[in-house]
């Protein structure tokens, strides 16, 4: 067995090696990630290159079965792939909320009908999905949702309102929580639908974040038609996939981050230190090692949860990872400019490096870790519940 | 001298009514988005006519004869509020430095031209990366009875707009550091846009000519001048930073105690509650330690370094926490520029970074304290 994962290992690297272009081998920047979609820009042509190939052996979405665009590998075959593509520094080919969010979900959940016509696009980037759960009122209590959907006919009719829509402008379509019955308990009327973010009565606002980018929209629905195959599940059972999607949002976004920073923290700190060669105080110098120190157990608590695929907390673990994560990113941020010290406060300009004003935007951004896809407070509800089952408060 | 504590509460009055109508945040704000950069110079005028560059300027120059704790009264009211204002950079620190020197006929002018609102000044000590004031390049020459001044400083806070600089300089053919006071004439001034949009600057001067007397020499030469100096507008910024900390963490509590989610108010769940518990705690000894300091400096003890350096560190890492608290307790709100809660945090570690970081100053506290 641990033969045939190595003769694995030495196609993929063979193959990385010829395949992946020298210029998908550097750090990604931002106006090249790849997002896929309908409107998918490649301002570098490698990019395209490399997504083309990487589709066509379906290694975008390497564990997803080969008759929805992914390669069927097993989990220990995609993570020999990614260790492969780690130390090449190869790029991720392709970002999407449908890799790593909804699709996971549609394969366990989605009709036959619904997986033909979703996955393979999602695979091979020509649909960009963005998520809609969240609204004004309705946002760490999310069941409380109330942009409504009515059934009329062979559509649903969509009023109300998300926000925080992560890249909603930018996207094609939505997977989107709606109410379908006002009068059950409030998480016994809620659906998941999917639907065209062109569709006439959708109106998308982007949002500034402290960062100075927009990354996020309210999205308004006015009369949205929404034709009614495009329900994931039960009308009124969206509940539980919502959840489901989350756990795989959380655990994703924690395996995610811990590996995308190219620039490491000691090396920006040495690089940025007022000495000649490169000395760091003593006091910075330990908390980079204490952030190093939980980042590495990050990652092997992720590898150990991988290999542990019948641990019975398997589902709550995401909001382990999430919570472990968000921690460690945004001590991250804080140590990243502090180490850089005045060049560490540079908002634009030439005065300032390049490399040290993306920090400053990286850190601003970070600080939403530990609220996006489910705060950090409400995640660690979850552990004290559903794994460590502490009581609920009396009233 | 001080003001028993009735008159100190009735000048706080008026400096929070000054701030409220005049600079509240929404002001500073508005000036943000509509210019490279929020100068204090805008409300400077103001300021003047309430006496305020001369709180600590001697009676018979023109000034108040006041204490820092009466400045800090004003200075704790702009950090609340975000106001831009040179009113540290040279009614607290300037005008430290012109005190704290040997008087000269020179020094007694600037302190006067400060007092009637004609001379703004700011502070010019960094060159590299981090704090580190001794490591000074910048040079100081004699040459016919005057000073010749080379050198660079970055990140030069009010530098723009500055009448003067005061920055430090390597005596040449001693191993003195000096303090000089340095017309902006003839100094160029690079405008660095930094994340806090206040008024910074880099500085190079180049063989610039300044009379004997320019040269500040420290009257209680035990410490020296510049030490004097800096420890004075660390804690005048920890006062600042102090302002900012309760005003973010009262914004922070208001909001738990109307957002609603789960059919409740956020601020009736228990572990929100307990983390502005905390935060009070972290700011009652936050004042605490300020207002030691303050008070040492009106008393002029020998316990100001020390003071300085705790009160920096610790009103540095309590700021550090709530500006962060602010943003998560508000959730996605507070993630919008829309939202105060990015001024705050902007603002916050830019001063965290000035005058020496947390961990400067708690190395500097350890060394001082003899561990
Ligand atoms: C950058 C960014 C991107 C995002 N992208 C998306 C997206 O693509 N799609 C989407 O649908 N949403 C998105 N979100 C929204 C995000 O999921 C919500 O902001 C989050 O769930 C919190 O909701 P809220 O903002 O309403 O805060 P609130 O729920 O009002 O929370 C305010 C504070 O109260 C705390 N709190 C609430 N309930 C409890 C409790 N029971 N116990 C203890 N503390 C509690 C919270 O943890 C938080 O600190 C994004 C948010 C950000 C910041």
């Amino acid at each position: 067995m641990a033969t045939e994962l190595e003769r694995f290992r030495d196609e993929v690297r063979e193959w990385l090696e010829l395949n992946c272009p020298a210029s998908m081998r550097t750090p990604m920047v931002d106006s090249e990630i790849p997002w896929g979609g309908r409107n998918a820009k490649f301002p570098n042509p490698d990019t395209k290159l490399w997504l083309d190939r990487m589709i066509e052996k379906g290694w975008t979405v390497p564990t997803w079965p080969e008759q929805y665009g992914g390669a069927g590998l097993s989990i220990e075959q995609a993570q020999v792939l990614e260790q492969e593509m780690e130390k090449i520094n190869a790029r991720t080919p392709l970002f999407s909320m449908g890799i790593f969010m909804l699709g996971p979900v549609l394969l366990e959940l989605g009709t036959e009908e619904q997986k033909q016509r979703f996955l393979p696009d999602i695979a091979r980037g020509k649909r960009r999905w963005c998520q809609g759960y969240s609204e004004p009122g309705a946002g760490s209590d999310l069941a409380s949702l109330s942009t409504k959907a009515e059934l009329r006919g062979d559509h649903y009719l969509i009023n109300g309102s998300k926000i925080w829509n992560s890249e909603a402008d930018q996207s094609d379509w939505i997977f989107c929580l709606v109410r379908t019955d006002f009068d059950a308990p409030k998480h016994k009327g809620i659906s998941f639908l999917l639907f065209d973010l062109d569709s006439p009565g959708v109106d998308r606002q982007p949002i500034k974040l402290i960062s100075g980018s927009s990354v996020f929209c309210q999205t308004f629905f006015d009369d949205v038609k929404v034709p009614a195959e495009n329900l994931v599940g039960e009308e009124n059972a969206g509940w539980s996939i919502a959840k489901r999607l989350l756990q795989y949002e959380r655990q994703n976004v924690g395996k995610h981050l811990n590996k995308s920073f190219d620039i490491k923290l000691w090396d920006l700190a040495k690089k940025y230190s007022s000495s000649a060669d490169g000395q760091i105080e003593p006091d910075l110098r330990s908390r980079i090692a204490r952030q190093a120190i939980q980042d590495g157990a990050l990652g092997l608590l992720i590898e150990r949860l991988e290999r542990e695929a019948d641990n019975p907390n398997a589902g709550s673990m995401s909001s382990v990872m999430k919570v472990a994560m968000a921690d460690i990113n945004l001590q991250r941020g804080e140590l990243a400019i502090e180490a850089m010290g005045a060049a560490g406060l540079g908002w634009q300009g030439d005065e300032f490096p390049e490399e040290a004003l993306g920090e400053v935007r990286v850190w601003l951004r970070g600080k939403a870790n530990s609220i996006e896809g489910g705060t950090s407070e409400v995640n660690l509800n979850i552990i004290a519940k559903r794994i460590l089952g502490l009581p609920d408060p009396q009233h | 001298m001080n003001l028993d504590r009735e008159s100190q509460q009735i000048f706080q009055d008026s400096a929070r009514d000054w701030v409220l109508n005049s600079a509240p945040i929404s002001h500073f704000r508005h000036q943000r988005d509509s210019q490279p950069y929020v100068s204090g110079r805008e409300l400077w005028q103001e300021q003047v006519e309430l006496g305020w560059p001369g709180i600590m300027v001697p009676e018979e120059l023109g000034g108040s004869g006041l204490g820092m704790q009466e400045l800090s009264l004003v200075i704790e009211q702009m950090g609340r509020s975000l106001t831009a204002s040179p009113l540290l950079s040279t009614g607290l620190i300037a005008v430290s430095a012109l005190s704290l020197c040997e008087q000269t006929d020179f020094s007694r002018s600037r302190l006067t031209s400060i007092a009637s609102g004609e001379l703004t000044v700011a502070l010019a000590t960094e060159e590299g990366n981090h704090h580190a004031p001794h490591c000074v390049s910048a040079t100081a020459r004699q040459h016919e009875g005057q000073w010749l001044l080379n050198g660079r400083k970055i990140r030069v806070a009010d530098a723009n707009s500055a009448d003067a600089f005061l920055v430090s300089a390597k005596i040449e053919a001693s191993d003195q550091l000096g303090v000089f006071l340095l017309p902006a004439e003839g100094v160029s001034v690079t405008p660095l846009a930094i994340f806090d949009s206040r008024e910074h600057g880099n500085i190079s001067f180049d063989a610039i000519a300044v009379p004997e007397q320019a040269l500040l020499v420290a009257r209680d030469s035990s410490t020296s001048l510049l030490d004097q100096i800096l420890d004075r507008a660390r804690i005048g910024l920890a006062v600042e930073m102090l302002g900012s900390a309760n005003a973010a963490f009262e914004m922070t509590l208001d909001y738990l105690k109307i957002r609603e989610q789960f059919g409740q108010l956020i601020g009736s769940f228990q572990a929100l509650q307990h983390r502005a518990a905390k935060m009070y705690i972290e700011l009652e000894l936050a004042r605490s330690v300020v207002d030691a300091a303050l008070l040492a400096v009106d008393e002029g003890s020998t316990e100001i370094p020390l003071l300085a350096s705790q009160a920096k560190a610790l009103v540095g890492d309590t700021l550090n926490h709530i500006t962060n608290e602010t943003i998560q307790l508000h959730g996605g709100i507070g993630m919008t520029d829309e939202h105060d809660a990015g001024l705050f945090i902007k603002r916050a570690r830019v001063t965290e970074y000035l005058y020496g970081s947390s961990a400067f100053h708690r190395d500097r506290y350890a060394r001082l304290r003899g561990f």
